[in-house]
């Protein structure tokens, strides 16, 4: 093996990773994993475009370090998002976790700077096995239950992932990442696996299962990686694919209900990152140099405000032990700043001008409506309004404010007021004055968010919003069950919009439950017919007598006799 | 006879020590059984044993150097021209096995010198390493030689004394007994009809010289007497290669047998056997012939298929990590023989690859395996729970050889697999190569019950164990880490393999 030109980037965080593990746990140790992220992130701020750490295997070149506009801004942001991850879990002693992220975020790097398929299934794995420790450290049985269905969908991905590789090395002779067309087996492989990971509508319940179920700091550190990556890769791979413009609208819409009627408020963030990827992964799909860019830029923001978000209802959880909408409510009292800083949170992603949401996601919205994709942009701007309500409304009211639940916690600790403060004054500071990141994207951006149309405009949307939220709250017309509204088709579904979401959703769950019991009888009686076979006791791994293995040779002979007879 | 006798003047009579290699590489083991016995000296038997390892493994490393390019050496024994004298033939398909049979005799005896002490008494061990050489005389014989009734010589050498190290583990457990009968009486049919089937082949062409009886089966391919001796050659080296239906003397022997002892056979034993199939197949009845008779297409791949998946089934659901182990390895043998089963270049390389890093990797498993009857007197599951916070190296080693029965990648397993899997796709076999994707998940299962034992449970109450000592980790360390280094550095394994392949279905076997 040839030595490397430049170091990976994914190897700091490796080396960095072994080192810590060597450290005592404690201050030493959490200051070393802070560290690396930086070093890391000024490395890849530093690479001169290019391929380096090429190595050769199998008579294949593998690329490891393909740098490139797109790949840099996507690790520029994992590193950022490993650091203040790492800020927000300073306090946490337990090497399992800081282990975990470490791999992890090194996995995620591997893998965006991947210019070749066998090394992007290496990373893409690892991302998948590093991260199922951030569920399992929680300890419950709960927990562990939901790190098995999440690595074995994880990993799933990852092998379709191999074989599609397989199949176009098979067709192309090359394993190079590059853009592909939908038109063999194995690209369609690689999208699948793509959209496993990505969340797609019907794989996508890996997220909300697994991501509400990690520790208090596992889960800022899970919002961060994975499904960006995907979204990556889509960008990468499939840029124009125009089925994954459809695809993403659906994203940015069902997520909304479920989000509504959700009770758990990190499940809520769950729904509403799904949600926010439907808006990367349409990016991607209209494919044009402003959707690229505003995927990439809206990847960038969208993992600090849900970044934020997380560690805000992460910080309550911590505190009090809860993270119900309906056992929350008043904190504001004895937690300000951290009701302020999720405040800041909730408006960057309901895209308040002056916050990151609003100069990253009118970038996406306006290139659909530049291409005339006039149902998708009406549907982008009502998603845009369900998220205020579920994350921009929602999330801060019923924990901060609302009803008086009367828990008195404590303000979070300071490690993780710093890593809030700063990732809130990076939202506001990229909603304020975007141009350091529109520098960074992959192409050049002709783009200017604080238009008087598109501030009006979303100004408008968000104050009518916020108006009909605060109307139905002080009149009671809004049932208070349901802890949110649907704007724009409010009027058209106050009334029924419960009772049909009810209803569908039982019939589907109960749908769900009973093919899930069938086919739960059905690998059992499989699996009890394998034991019986197969079992110690029985069949074929049994004890024979001596006479039985003789007729079976017996058997053979003859058998080979006749075919070679013939 | 008169007519067998090479009108060819003799090449050469071998002087230097160079030249006599292949006669060594044989006579350096034998010579040292007695040896061992006749000093008697229970201080003065491992180290004889082990210097005569590591004699032999010194010759096969410098044997497999000057063949590895696809060129052939002729060894006479004795300076009798063959086809009338015995020949011994090295070229890169038996160089290579002979290196990976010496190499892992080797390693596993310097961990026989710890491993032993537990399981066998004091007074056992003189014979026992005597033995043991016997056996490692009888595997590179078989390999070695270009005579088929010579195979069958040493193939016997290597059986009886297989017979009397498995039942060595009767001192643990006295099922070893009943294992080693067993096996004997398996292993004593599977011979008679591989001697059997030599028989016919004298009968039909007057010669036991493999060349020879190459040029004399092409002649007569049709005759049932050729294609009887086929059939009792192949179900006879079957049964020692534990094709699946045949398989039923393994995990028992494996299972009872002296931890050192699982581990050298599970490293050699089949794999020899493996290579004598292939030996028989490509170069004694050559590859027109493999065509003519559906013994691919009806016997062998079908019971690969089956072996794959049925005996992966079997090892998931064992108690013991020995006989899940044993299971394991008639899975994998599935493996080989689909790859023989392709008759093609990528498969059978794929098969004397995977012969290869199956090897190292199935010993460096038992070798585990033997560490934790050093230290708890058992292998069981529901003794062995969460022995990875008191054993981490065993268990950790145990790891790294289970990653690379599942063919992990960066492990050994997977370049075998990657190149099996080649192999299917090059014969547009697209079922198969999902079927062996397939089965690989069921070892993932495997495996992970074994992690998930010695990890995730929790530690039986009371229970002490203390890591194995260095001398047993060292070799296990050094099993465990060669699957590690075959996974990256392929160079060397794969060249040979392909070499092999090319020399096996080239059909010749040299100088003619």
């Amino acid at each position: 093996m040839a030595m490397f030109d430049i170091l990976p980037t994914a190897f700091i965080f490796f080396a960095g990773a072994i080192i810590v593990a060597f450290l005592p746990s404690g201050r030493i140790r959490s200051a070393i994993s802070l560290l690396i992220p930086i070093l890391a992130g000024w490395q890849v701020y530093n690479l001169p475009a290019g391929e380096f750490a090429q190595i050769e295997l199998f008579g294949q070149t593998l690329d490891m370090m393909r740098v490139d506009k797109l790949s840099r801004v996507f690790a520029l942001i994992f590193c950022l998002a490993a650091f203040l991850g790492n800020l927000y879990a300073w306090h946490v002693r337990d090497t399992v976790q800081q282990l975990a992220a470490l791999f992890y975020a090194g996995s995620a790097l591997g893998a965006v700077f991947a210019g070749d398929l066998v090394t992007l299934f290496f990373y893409w794995e690892g991302t998948a096995i590093a991260s199922v420790f951030l569920i399992w450290a929680r300890g419950t049985e709960a927990a562990y239950q939901t790190g098995l269905r999440y690595l074995i969908i994880q990993i799933t991905s990852g092998v379709i992932l191999l074989a599609g590789t397989a199949l176009i090395w098979r067709e192309t002779g090359s394993i190079a990442f590059e853009q592909m067309t939908l038109r063999s087996i194995g690209t369609w492989l690689i999208f699948l696996s793509f959209g496993m990971k990505c969340a797609f509508p019907f794989l996508h319940n890996w997220l909300q299962d697994s991501y509400p179920a990690a520790t208090v700091t596992g889960t800022v550190i899970l919002s961060a990686f994975t499904t960006k990556l995907a979204v990556y890769a889509l960008a990468r791979g499939f840029a124009g694919t125009e089925m994954l413009i459809y695809i993403g609208a659906i994203m940015t819409l069902f997520p909304i209900f479920f989000a509504e009627i959700e009770n758990d408020l990190r499940r809520v963030l769950a729904y509403s990152l799904n949600n926010q990827l439907g808006f990367m992964v349409v990016g991607i799909g209209i494919g044009t140099e402003m959707a690229l860019n505003g995927t990439a830029s809206h990847a960038f923001a969208h993992i600090l405000y849900k970044a934020l978000l997380f560690m805000s209802v992460g910080a309550v959880l911590f505190r009090t032990g809860t993270s119900k909408a309906s056992e929350l409510g008043g904190l504001c009292r004895t937690m300000p700043r951290t009701a302020i800083l999720c405040l800041i949170g909730a408006a960057s992603i309901s895209a308040f001008p002056l916050f990151s949401g609003f100069v990253t996601k009118s970038l996406i919205i306006d290139a659909s409506a530049e291409k005339h994709y006039t149902i998708i942009w009406a549907i982008l701007v009502f998603a845009s309004a369900g998220v205020l309500s579920h994350s921009g409304i929602k999330i801060p009211y019923f924990t901060f404010f609302g009803h008086d639940s009367g828990l008195r916690p404590k303000e979070a600790p300071i490690n993780m007021q710093l890593a809030m403060g700063f990732t809130a004054f990076l939202c506001i500071f990229i909603g304020v004055y975007p141009e350091p990141l529109y520098a960074l994207l992959p192409y050049e951006v002709e783009f200017h968010p604080y238009t008087t149309g598109h501030v009006v405009g979303q100004l408008q949307l968000l104050c009518f919003a916020l108006l009909a939220f605060a109307f139905l709250m002080k009149t009671g017309i809004h049932p208070p069950e349901v802890r949110a509204i649907n704007l724009d088709t409010d009027w058209i579904y106050r009334k029924f919009l419960p009772n049909t979401i009810a209803i569908l959703y039982k019939g589907f769950t109960s749908l769900w439950e009973n093919a899930a019991n069938i086919v739960k009888t059905g690998l059992r009686q499989i699996l009890n017919l394998l034991h019986k076979i197969h079992g110690p006791e029985a069949g074929v791994s049994s004890v024979r007598p001596t006479g039985a293995m003789a007729l079976w040779i017996a058997v053979l002979l003859a058998f080979s006799l006749i075919i070679s007879y013939n | 006879m008169a007519s067998a006798i090479s009108s060819e003047p003799v090449h050469h009579i071998a002087l230097t020590l160079s030249d006599q290699l292949p006669a060594l590489q044989v006579l350096i083991p034998f010579v040292a059984a007695p040896l061992v016995v006749f000093f008697g000296v229970r201080s003065l038997a491992w180290p004889i044993a082990f210097l005569a390892s590591l004699g032999s493994l010194a010759v096969s490393v410098l044997l497999l150097q000057s063949v590895i390019d696809g060129s052939e050496i002729s060894y006479h024994m004795g300076g009798w021209a063959p086809p009338l004298g015995i020949e011994y033939r090295v070229d890169t398909a038996n160089a290579f096995v002979l290196f990976l049979i010496s190499a892992i005799s080797s390693v596993v005896l310097a961990y026989a010198r710890g491993s032993l002490k537990a399981e066998v008494p004091e007074k056992s061990h003189t014979l026992f390493y005597a033995l043991y050489l016997l056996c490692l005389t009888g595997l590179l014989g078989v390999v070695i030689t270009g005579d088929a009734f010579n195979v069958f010589v040493f193939l016997e050498i290597s059986s009886l004394s297989t017979y009397v190290l498995v039942a060595q583990g009767s001192y643990r457990d006295k099922r070893a007994l009943t294992a080693s009968y067993n096996y004997l009486i398996m292993g004593t049919i599977g011979a008679t009809f591989f001697v059997i089937g030599i028989g016919f082949l004298y009968m039909a062409t007057g010669t036991l010289n493999m060349a020879d009886l190459a040029e004399r089966i092409s002649e007569q391919r049709d005759s049932r007497t050729i294609r009887a001796a086929f059939a009792f050659i192949v179900v006879g080296i079957g049964l020692k290669a534990a094709i699946y239906p045949l398989h039923l003397w393994l995990p028992n022997a494996y299972v009872y047998a002296p931890s050192p002892v699982s581990a050298f056979l599970a490293g050699t034993a089949t794999k020899m056997a493996i290579y004598v199939l292939l030996r028989f197949m490509f170069t004694v009845f050559q590859p027109e012939f493999l065509v003519e008779i559906k013994i691919l297409e009806a016997v062998i791949i079908p019971f690969a298929l089956i072996a794959m998946f049925a005996a992966s089934i079997s090892a998931f659901y064992q108690r013991d990590i020995k006989r899940m182990l044993a299971h394991s390895s008639v899975a994998q043998l599935g493996y080989m023989l689909l790859g023989i089963g392709s008759f093609s270049h990528t498969g059978l390389t794929a098969t004397i690859i995977h012969l290869f890093n199956h090897g190292i990797s199935k010993a460096a498993l038992f070798m585990g395996a033997g560490c934790f009857v050093f230290a708890i007197g058992a292998t069981s599951y529901d003794k062995l729970k969460g022995l990875g916070k008191s054993m981490p190296w065993t268990s950790a080693a145990m790891v790294i050889g289970g990653m690379s029965l599942i063919g992990i990648p960066g492990t050994a397993g997977f370049v075998s697999k990657w190149i099996l899997v080649q192999a299917a796709f090059e014969n547009g076999w697209w079922s198969f190569a999902f079927l062996i994707v397939l089965s690989s998940i069921i070892a993932v299962a495997y495996v992970w019950r074994m992690i998930e034992t010695l990890y995730l449970s929790a530690p039986i109450q009371g229970m002490t164990a203390k890591e194995a000592p260095l001398s047993m980790l060292i070799p296990l360390y050094l099993m465990a880490f060669s699957t590690i280094y075959f996974g990256f550095a392929t160079d060397i394994t794969l060249e040979a393999s392909k070499a092999a392949a090319t020399g096996l279905l080239s059909g010749s076997s040299g100088l003619r």
